[in-house]
């Protein structure tokens, strides 16, 4: 489904942020890839969704090679992987509710559809009473659950989570790897990047471990080892 | 495109523009400056080229006439003047008219008037006064007038005063006065428009420099340029339409005020009436020239930021 071939970013003073990287990831499974920070796992992560180009190799979804794709079809690629960011990235200007209708309209999705599946959705993350708040009236839990709401929402082929609990707290970080697993359950291919050991051997899945670049470990059932 | 389309986008520009109060009012601001500029050009070039017009019409030829020329063969010339192309328009002053204005200029000059009264006769001639199209054309018309009098009508024609120096010389300055102030004016106008219109286009830009990181994450969630694109150009639009109304509520007043002083003024224009007469076509201008301005700087805006 996804498949990094031989990539490597290389920057202008000759410092590499990927090397060398191969992987596969199959459809529903949840992949977590660990590192120190500086070791690569959100450059990986901007790879996948086109967002910087590589110095040499190519990055496959679904076989299409993702830096091939042109600029105006760029987002039907982005409609199939929903996307989860550390600072959670809403539109600060939008409710929670408007966040999540944003990413349909963005589908192109029918109204009667985004009425009836945004509410669901924020069900789903247990934030059915916050609907018309703004970012700003929401905890960082809260936030990120609105986040994942959106990235959800359009039911996408792959969930990709860069650092999702970097600034949550211990309860909050629980229960969002909770939804993320719940999620994979249900079907959907994640990928998750972190540094939160705990979160790591709580989950007994595949994590590919990364430093400096490279890929060292690539465990079936891993743990966090650094 | 479709209406459901359309929909968001309208209505994801008007709540930008409702929730963004600070960048919004600030951007009216700056953008009602901009158009107060365009507007306020408008009326002082109207008022320069009246006043200009005026100067360049008190600009003439005269042709006078020997005593003992007919009416006929001044009317004759008038005709022939009349066909020439530069030729605006030619005033005939009979021999008897030429009189009432001597007495009414002079009709403070006791000593004048009873000289004229000794010499019993009407000892002036007709006159032909000559206006042309443009200031520049009356030596032209000087020259026509030359070769009359070489081939025979010289015989009527007492005098032409653009072969008068002092005459030929104050309508060469008035031309190059005319000509440098409507040059100057329009590098005026030009500078102020264009300083004006970069200032508003760089403060639309800083307002949607605000949303870099939003637009950012639309394109992450899958939106595609313009359905990111098109919510701005409505609030640039807003702007416009917004700055275009209170501009154009700021000129009635301003111009009822300035109104009796400028028809004072020698153009003559009265800025009060020329802008009741003339509402609509400001009303394009002010309005239209705010909504292509908020639309351009938003699309221009917005592109930068889409590369991703």
């Amino acid at each position: 489904m996804i498949y990094f071939d031989r990539v490597s970013k290389l920057y202008a003073d000759n410092s590499a942020a990927l090397e060398d990287v191969s992987f596969s990831v199959e459809p529903g499974e949840f992949v977590s890839i660990v590192g120190h920070s500086g070791a690569g796992k959100t450059t990986l992560v901007k790879m996948l969704l086109a967002e910087e180009r590589p110095t040499s190799g190519a990055v496959f979804f679904e076989s299409i090679n993702v830096h091939e794709i042109p600029a105006r079809k760029m987002g039907d690629l982005r409609r199939k992987i929903g996307t989860v960011f550390q600072d959670f990235r809403l539109l600060p200007n939008k409710t929670a509710y408007e966040n999540i209708a944003f990413a349909m309209e963005a589908a192109g999705r029918p109204e009667e559809e985004i009425h009836s599946d945004v509410p669901h959705v924020l069900d789903l993350v247990d934030l059915g009473d916050k609907i018309n708040n703004f970012p700003d009236e929401l905890s960082g839990g809260e936030q990120q659950r609105v986040a994942i709401a959106r990235a959800i929402v359009n039911q996408p082929d792959v969930i990709v989570a860069d650092e999702p609990t970097g600034n949550l707290d211990p309860v909050n970080t629980f229960e969002v790897v909770q939804i993320l697993k719940k999620i994979n359950d249900l079907g959907t291919t994640v990928i998750l990047t972190t540094h939160n050991k705990g979160v790591i051997d709580a989950l007994k899945k595949r994590v590919i471990t990364m430093d400096r670049g490279k890929v060292i470990r690539d465990d079936r059932e891993g743990k966090y080892i650094l | 495109m479709n209406r459901v389309l359309i929909k968001r986008v309208l209505r994801a520009g008007a709540l930008n523009f409702s929730r963004n109060v600070f960048v919004s009012v600030a951007s009216i601001l700056v953008m009602t400056v901009t158009l107060f500029v365009v507007g306020t050009t408008v009326f002082a070039g109207v008022i320069l080229g009246s006043a200009l017009e005026e100067l360049r019409d008190k600009a003439d030829v005269n042709v006078y006439f020997v005593q003992s020329a007919t009416e006929d063969r001044i009317l004759e010339m008038k005709a022939s003047l009349e066909a020439l192309p530069e030729v605006a328009s030619v005033e005939y002053l009979s021999r008897d008219d030429a009189l009432a204005q001597f007495r009414e200029r002079h009709k403070n000059d006791q000593l004048t008037l009873s000289a004229l009264e000794e010499l019993g006769d009407n000892p002036l001639g007709a006159v032909l006064n000559v206006k042309a199209k443009d200031i520049s054309q009356y030596e032209a018309i000087a020259t026509f007038l030359q070769n009359q009098q070489s081939e025979g009508a010289g015989s009527i024609i007492d005098k032409v005063n653009f072969f008068d120096e002092q005459h030929r010389a104050a309508l060469e300055r008035l031309q190059s006065i005319t000509d440098s102030a409507s040059r100057l004016g329009f590098i005026i106008i030009v500078l102020l428009i264009v300083t004006t219109v970069a200032i508003s286009f760089n403060t639309l830009r800083l307002a949607i420099y605000t949303s870099r990181d939003e637009i950012h994450v639309m394109r992450l969630v899958g939106a595609g340029p313009f359905y990111i694109r098109a919510p701005f150009m409505v609030e640039g639009v807003l702007y416009g339409v917004i700055a275009g109304v209170i501009t154009l509520l700021l000129f009635y007043p301003l111009t009822y005020w300035l109104g009796t002083a400028t028809s004072g003024f020698f153009g003559g224009v009265n800025v009060f009436s020329y802008y009741i007469a003339h509402f609509f076509i400001f009303f394009l201008l002010i309005v239209g020239t705010g909504i292509v301005l908020g639309v351009t700087a938003s699309w221009l805006a917005v592109r930068r930021y889409l590369k991703l």
